[in-house]
């Protein structure tokens, strides 16, 4: 008699000549048994639908709704980074200061690493400017002396970012015959604290979101672990190791993570194509680019890859809790 | 084939279910445990499938001491010891040919003409061919024992184990099913049949271990009277 070694195939497989098919045969045994796991957790999901349905559709829901926050949060940072584009330093220069200063002074600053451009409001121009302004002329008459100073208009790098706009402005404001530097900083920091308290809200949600999926689907394998106590039992009767009688339920948890994840795609689209028309108006009526963007392929193939990662974190959670309590007696 | 040394079982709760067992069963061999109800059989009969641990002694099963088996190994074990129930255990969800093909389907058998044939083969040893695609509850008692038998039998483990088999059947059936025992161990399978049917045991005149309170009582050779 024979030490029961280890699985027929595979120690079949070990041993020695006609080795290499011995492997391949176990190989092929081995995926087939994993397909007919699959095929059949398959199967059972379809002999209950509705119950199914429910679950794939809590599912969906739970994942579209990150998806589609995560989304907004996308495209919100994308506007927002187009609108720091249209920030702008403007710096106003003492009234003594001379025409030849003012323009090496804006060379200079041009030279330095944030600036891109920077153009010179001579004080003529601003009065020419502001004559242009109706009702302004004759109050402009009135005076004697121009009284605008020169301005230096900085256009900085994009994607600099309120803090080194920041930076920027206290520099300038040093440099000798600035009176003042004026941002236009605000507007740019609310977006950006906003959608910081976007970003983190979202990704709680997300989080939250993530586990109910989890929870759920680890319920509905609980369920399924219960419901098929008595066949777990006699399989454990006749021999069958714990990979065994693992997989069909861990194949299940993957199963509702991936109906889940391809469901909440299709949600995440419709919702998408819904909010197309809208969103074309808005960008028109601004006169910006699009303003709603993607999530794209990769979006939608991410958001079914994540659903069955949560279904199988689920059923490995509920399998290894549930299936080590079941003995036969 | 099976060897018991010193075998006690107490489950928990302190109820001494085996006490000082020590037999054995060697290769090829056909024995009956008998006793009345609460003797111990069935305790036996699962210390050697591993369904229980023992308390003291040791089992050694086809050459394995099973104190030294690890969980992880036990599925392999049970692999080659067939076991029949008194109430069959079998799924009533599957068809007759599915519950007998599961034992296949868990050692990894893959080719489904090969599953066919073989649970084919079973099934006709068990006098059942045809009814492949019933389901239990469609059939008899008997009917469903045999069913039973085929499971166990279709790996063609080395080793049966049976509790109580024909519990639940008449006279003229119960003397079918050991029939079938019988010829299986003619082609060589080490056999234990647990039966508190001592007139129909004594009949078959093959060798009876008895137990009474848990403890050895007698051990008759086959053809010894009671
Ligand atoms: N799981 C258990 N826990 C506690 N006592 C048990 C358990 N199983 C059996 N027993 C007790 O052990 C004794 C022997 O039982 P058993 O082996 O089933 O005897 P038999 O099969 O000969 O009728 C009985 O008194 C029974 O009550
Ligand atoms: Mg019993």
């Amino acid at each position: 008699m024979k030490r029961p070694t280890a699985r027929p195939s595979r120690g079949a497989a070990r041993r020695g000549h006609g080795g290499l098919a011995r492997l391949r045969a176990g190989l092929s045994a081995w995926a087939i048994a994993h397909g007919r796991a699959l095929v059949s957790s398959l199967g059972r999901l379809v002999s209950m639908p509705l119950s199914a349905l429910m679950t794939v559709g809590v599912l969906a829901i739970s994942l579209a709704l990150p998806a589609l926050f995560l989304l907004l949060l996308q495209n919100v940072e994308r506007l927002s980074a187009d609108w720091d584009r249209g920030a702008s330093l403007s710096v106003f220069l003492d009234l003594s200061v001379e025409e030849s200063r003012v323009q090496s002074l804006a060379d200079e600053l041009a030279q330095s690493p944030p600036v891109q451009a920077a153009t010179i409001i001579s004080p003529d121009q601003a009065l020419a400017d502001f004559r242009r302004m109706a009702g302004m002329d004759e109050a402009l008459d009135l005076l004697d002396d121009n009284p605008l100073p020169a301005v230096i208009v900085l256009i900085p790098d994009p994607g600099l970012g309120a803090e080194g706009l920041q930076a920027l402005g206290a520099e300038v404001q040093a440099a000798d015959g600035v009176d003042s530097v004026r941002l236009d900083l605000a507007w740019v920091e609310r977006l950006q604290s906003i959608s910081d308290l976007l970003r983190r809200a979202v990704w709680l949600i997300a989080a939250l979101l993530g586990l109910t999926v989890v929870l759920v689907v680890g319920n509905t394998i609980r369920l399924a672990i219960q419901n098929r106590r008595e066949e777990i039992v006699i399989a454990k009767l006749i021999g069958a190791t714990d990979g065994f009688i693992r997989r069909p339920f861990l194949y299940e948890g993957l199963w509702y993570g991936a109906l889940g994840g391809l469901t909440s795609a299709v949600l995440v689209g419709g919702v998408r194509l819904a909010l197309d028309g809208p969103a074309s108006e808005l960008a028109r009526l601004y006169q910006t680019g699009p303003i709603l963007v993607g999530p794209g392929l990769g979006g939608f193939g991410l958001l079914c890859l994540v659903g069955i990662g949560l279904g199988l974190t689920g059923s490995w959670l509920a399998v290894g809790r549930h299936l080590a309590a079941i003995e036969p007696k | 084939m099976i060897r018991f040394e010193h075998v006690g079982k107490r489950y928990d709760g302190g109820y001494e279910a085996l006490q000082d067992l020590s037999f054995q069963l060697v290769q090829g061999e056909l024995a009956f445990l008998t006793g009345p109800s609460g003797a111990g059989k069935s305790t036996l009969l699962r210390l050697i499938a591993l369904l229980e641990r023992p308390s003291r002694g040791h089992i050694r099963v086809a050459d394995i001491d099973l104190s030294r088996l690890r969980r992880r190994h036990i599925p392999y074990l049970r692999r080659r010891v067939g076991m029949i129930f008194q109430d069959h255990r079998l799924l009533h969800d599957r068809t007759v040919f599915d519950n007998v093909a599961l034992p296949l389907i868990i050692n990894g058998i893959a080719d489904h003409r090969e599953i066919s044939r073989r649970v084919r083969a079973a099934l006709d040893k068990v006098g059942l061919l045809g009814r492949e695609k019933y389901y239990p509850v469609t059939l008899s008692g008997g009917e469903q024992q045999r069913v039973g038998i085929a499971r166990a039998v279709v790996t063609r483990p080395p080793i049966l184990l049976a509790d109580e088999p024909t519990g639940n059947l008449d006279p003229a059936l119960s003397g079918e099913i050991m029939q079938l025992f019988i010829e299986f161990n003619r082609v060589g399978v080490t056999t234990l049949i647990a039966s508190h049917d001592m007139e129909l045991v004594g009949r078959l005149g093959f060798r009876r271990i008895g137990l009474l309170d848990g403890r050895l009582a007698s051990d008759l050779a086959a053809g010894e009277a009671a």
